[in-house]
């Protein structure tokens, strides 16, 4: 084992270094060691795989719709197979991807790590929650092979109880198991975090990526029982027509949306946060500081997660709820605006005095702050009242949403996979084939999104398979930016894989980072540990680091 | 606005006349561009203060010029900065979005009413006069235009862009929109809310008229009916005249003036006599049952479509009232704008 290397792009020669004898990957042989393990890290790679795979499938919907949009007429498909397009992209992408991406792979591999842990709390619930969303994928595809669904992934009522003919109860039963992967994932997190810390590791000396994660998991834990409801009540009232949404039978069709965005408001948070967390994470080491107020940045994750519980009726201004109540939910939304703004300021002052590089993961991390600077922003045109009327369902929407989870959170993910990967796999990636996938992204995104900004104020609405021809120019450029973003996801893709087999050997600390992760072997042993170490610093000690690599040769097995 | 009326006007010509700019066609559209610009320009600057910052640092903070990072704790005082002027920009937004809010949903007493009904997959306008169209409707410029609008099936969204306005249109209630258009012309209505196959499909178009245009396309395109007139045939071939027939003896009570009124029910709570009050009695009047009377009138429930109970409504409404009361059905002023009427309030 090569010690560990000194200054940051330093890598070991790869002509004599090796992989560990023993990790967690060669430790047991076969299929049925990765499918029946209880190892968090093996899991989180079992989800890695299924997530991305979920990924193109939903990223190739969205392709299809932009074909579609290249022409103002409804030419390539016909209508009901559109709609099943957007609803297929929105319902993969949200519950397949974007609620489980960070916390499930990068979560479930790194946060008994961070905290000097040998495993998660209860490891056979974490493989159950991988099965459940595995299961849940399953209707998902089911759905779509026996014929697709068209409800939109909001499922609105009573579009979806009564006008359809399509597969949405399975569909619905997909987003019902999968909810419960998610709130068990939540729940074993929270109890990993409050009883399985290493000796020394208080709250605060915990980093930011683990309190991002414990918010969001508070979150999975009382938001998403909502929507399970919210689903069972449906495929009730489908079957047997039971009435609670219904008007002719006395129900209230606004309960269902008071329901749905009960649990999809703060959902966006689920998975925005632990994006956050890997922004945090990120920040600092790339730029040798500890985050710029840390207490701060790991309070705001917990109040964001708190208030976005009470901001759920601005999905719903324009639907005819009183007056009043939209004004609390307004200022509530302005409210939770300015967490979210305390954090891109303490980021960037993170840099402040710093030693800054710029490595892959530095530049997806940057290209989420101004990505995501301009989603929030956008967002609170949409908590103004009386601007939501106007833009609220239109493009300006899917563009606002776009920049806050696909600039925002796909951002945050892919820094933190390039980040992560070398601890994951051992191995590094090809350095600057990396950096142009990230420009590639940046640039692509950007040309896909900002010109739907432009598209929603002038009107268009969403989830039109057909639209006037004024609006072509605008979404010529939109299709245009998608293939350019297209392929900046793909190319992660192949010289990831690439790199499993031909990659340099990363070592056990390529970045020269404070995390416990760093402290051990890449990739790791099974029990994460040789023996549990005592924490006696804060996240992002550089000086504690230095002192360290100064006196000591590490000790792997 | 606090920007010179000249130099406004330059501006809006010229985005106006720019493909990224929708047309600004009624009273609101103005009042909405301001404050779409002052949020454009908090978000210009706020990312070319954080783009300038991350650009700034990065080039000042790299490694080759800053070898070793200095270690900062963090610090209160910028910290305090960065939440306070973030918090005031956006309770600014709040107050003026709200200001706009209630300009836009709260219609002006004199506004006239047409009804339009959602359903899938068109938009159905039935004025007063009796006049029908289909993803079309006609109005007058210069006078405050309010839509009293239901759906028949699942929810729709009414969208007018150039006039900046829309409204969610909902399966068993009415929710009301208005506006006042400034300039002749014709205007894209979308539906907005996903409705299934032809969602993309129902769109219309409000031509906006000269008040001359307006008055000669009414006469022009009468059906010879008003909505009252046949809400009054309705009225007689549904049976609703056998029991509120206007007599004492009636088994009903007298529907004379009591569109407005405040009704005593027989459970002794009083509810507003408007729009929505007189379709929900009509489909669920177990519910609704007026104090003095017995609980015997049928349900309407799926036989009248939602045309008919508004012709019914409007019926209603002319029943020998001399006041008329605008619609502000879900507007914060709907209690202000019916006072009870004395004599009204049945035993
Ligand atoms: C190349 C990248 C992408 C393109 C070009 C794209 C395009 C689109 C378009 C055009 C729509 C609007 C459909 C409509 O309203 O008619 C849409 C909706 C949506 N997209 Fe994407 N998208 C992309 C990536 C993503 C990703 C990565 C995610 C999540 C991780 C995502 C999540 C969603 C969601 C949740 C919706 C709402 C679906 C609905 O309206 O029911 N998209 N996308
Ligand atoms: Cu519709």
């Amino acid at each position: 084992m090569s010690a560990t290397s000194t200054t940051i792009l330093n890598l070991p020669d790869q002509s004599t270094a090796t992989l560990p004898k023993k990790n967690y990957i060669n430790n047991e042989h076969g299929l049925l060691s990765w499918l029946l393990t209880g190892d968090h890290k093996r899991i989180a790679i079992l989800y890695l795989i299924s997530i991305t795979f979920f990924f193109f499938i939903g990223g190739a919907f969205a392709g299809l719709i932009r074909l579609e949009l290249l022409t103002p007429q409804p030419d390539l498909v016909a209508s009901d197979t559109y709609n099943k397009f957007f609803t297929m992209h929105g319902i993969i992408m949200i519950f397949l991807f974007l609620v489980p991406s960070v916390p499930a792979t990068l979560g479930n591999f790194l946060i008994p790590i961070m905290l000097g842990a040998k495993d998660l709390a209860f490891p056979k619930i974490n493989l159950l929650s991988w099965y459940l969303y595995m299961a849940g994928g399953t209707f998902t595809l089911a759905a779509l092979v026996l014929g697709g669904v068209d409800t939109g992934w909001t499922f609105t009522t009573p579009l979806s109880t009564h006008y359809l003919n399509t597969h949405v109860i399975t569909a619905a039963t997909a987003i019902f198991i999968a909810g419960f992967s998610s709130i068990f994932t939540g729940l074993n997190f929270i109890v990993t975090i409050h009883r399985m810390r290493a000796p020394g590791m208080t709250w605060f000396r915990m980093p930011l990526f683990v309190w991002s994660n414990y918010a969001a998991s508070i979150l999975m834990v009382l938001g998403t029982p909502v929507l399970a409801i919210a689903i069972v009540l449906v495929a009730l009232e489908r079957t047997f027509g039971i009435g609670v949404f219904d008007p002719t039978k006395g129900g209230d069709p606004l309960l269902f949306q008071h329901l749905f965005w009960f649990y999809s408001h703060p959902a966006v948070y689920i998975m925005i946060l632990p994006g956050m967390g890997v922004i945090s994470e990120v920040i600092s080491t790339f730029s040798r500081k500890r985050v710029f107020g840390y207490t701060a940045v790991a309070f705001s994750s917990v109040a964001i997660a708190l208030f976005g519980f009470f901001v759920w009726e601005h999905h719903m201004f324009i639907m005819g709820v009183s007056n009043y109540s939209a004004l609390v939910f307004s200022l509530l939304t302005m409210l939770v605006a300015v967490p979210s703004a305390i954090k891109i300021f303490n980021w960037a002052f993170t840099l402040q005095q710093g030693s800054i590089t710029f490595e892959t993961p530095m530049l997806y991390a940057f290209g989420f702050m101004g990505l995501f600077t301009i989603g929030g922003l956008t967002g609170v045109f949409l908590g103004s009242l009386g601007m939501d009327i106007h833009l609220t369902e239109t493009y300006f929407i899917v563009a606002h949403f776009h920049f806050v989870m696909v600039g925002g959170m796909l951002m945050a993910f892919l820094a933190g996979i390039h980040f992560w990967w070398p601890k994951m796999t051992g191995r590094m990636y090809p350095e600057s084939l990396s950096k142009l996938a990230a420009v590639i992204t940046f640039i692509g995104f950007n040309l896909t999104f900002l010109p739907q900004f432009i598209l929603g104020y002038l009107g268009m609405p969403r989830r039109y398979h057909a639209y006037p021809p004024e609006y072509q120019v605008l979404n010529v450029l939109s299709t245009a930016g998608a293939t350019v973003l297209g392929v900046g996801y793909l190319l992660p893709m192949l010289y990831l894989a690439w790199s499993l087999k031909y990659g340099a050997i990363a070592g056990n600390n390529p970045w020269q980072a404070t995390g416990l992760e760093w402290q051990i072997q890449s990739p790791p042993l099974t029990e994460n540990f040789i023996e549990i170490p005592i924490v006696d610093h804060e996240a992002y000690d550089y000086e504690w680091l230095e002192h360290k690599t100064k006196h000591e040769v590490t000790t792997v097995g | 606005m606090h920007i010179s009326p000249v130099l406004w006007q330059f501006l809006v010509k010229w985005l106006n006349a720019s493909a990224l700019f929708p047309r600004e066609a009624s009273t609101i559209a103005p009042y909405a561009d301001a404050l779409y610009f002052f949020l454009l320009l908090m978000t210009v600057v706020g990312v070319i203060l954080v783009g300038a910052l991350l650009f700034g640092f990065s080039v000042m903070y790299r490694k080759e010029k800053h070898p070793v990072a200095t270690q900062i704790e963090g610090s209160t005082l910028l910290e305090a900065t960065w939440t306070i002027i973030p918090l005031g920009i956006f309770l600014v937004v709040f107050v003026w979005g709200a200001l706009l809010y209630f300009r836009i949903y709260n219609p002006p007493t004199n506004a006239m009413n047409i009804y339009v009904v959602g359903k899938q997959w068109m938009w159905k306008a039935e004025h007063p006069g009796g006049q029908h169209e289909i993803n079309a409707l006609h109005v007058p410029i210069g006078k405050p235009v309010q839509l009293t609008m239901i759906s028949q099936d699942v929810f729709h969204s009414f969208s007018i862009p150039d006039f900046r306005v829309k409204r969610e249109v909902i399966p068993g209630r009415y929710t009301t929109v208005w506006f006042q258009a400034t300039e002749p012309g014709t205007y894209h209505i979308f539906c907005t809310q996903y409705c299934g196959t032809n969602h993309s499909q129902m769109i219309g178009e409000v031509t906006a008229l000269s008040p001359e245009d307006y008055q000669k396309w009414t006469q022009e395109s009468t059906s010879g009916m008003s909505l009252a007139q046949n809400g009054e045939r309705l009225f007689a071939s549904m049976g609703c005249n056998s029991c509120h027939s206007g007599s004492a003896a009636a088994r009903g009570p007298n529907l004379a003036g009591v569109y407005g009124s405040k009704l005593q029910l027989a459970g002794g709570s009083e509810v507003l006599v408007n729009d929505a009050y007189l379709r929900d009695a009509i489909l669920n009047p177990s519910q609704h049952v007026t104090a003095g009377y017995a609980p015997i009138m049928p349900t309407y429930q799926g036989q009248i479509s939602e045309e008919g109970l508004i012709d019914l409504v409007e019926y209603v409404k002319t029943l020998q009232t001399n006041y008329r009361v605008q619609q502000t059905l879900t507007t914060s002023q709907s209690d202000q704008a019916a006072p009870t009427t004395p004599g009204m309030v049945k035993p």
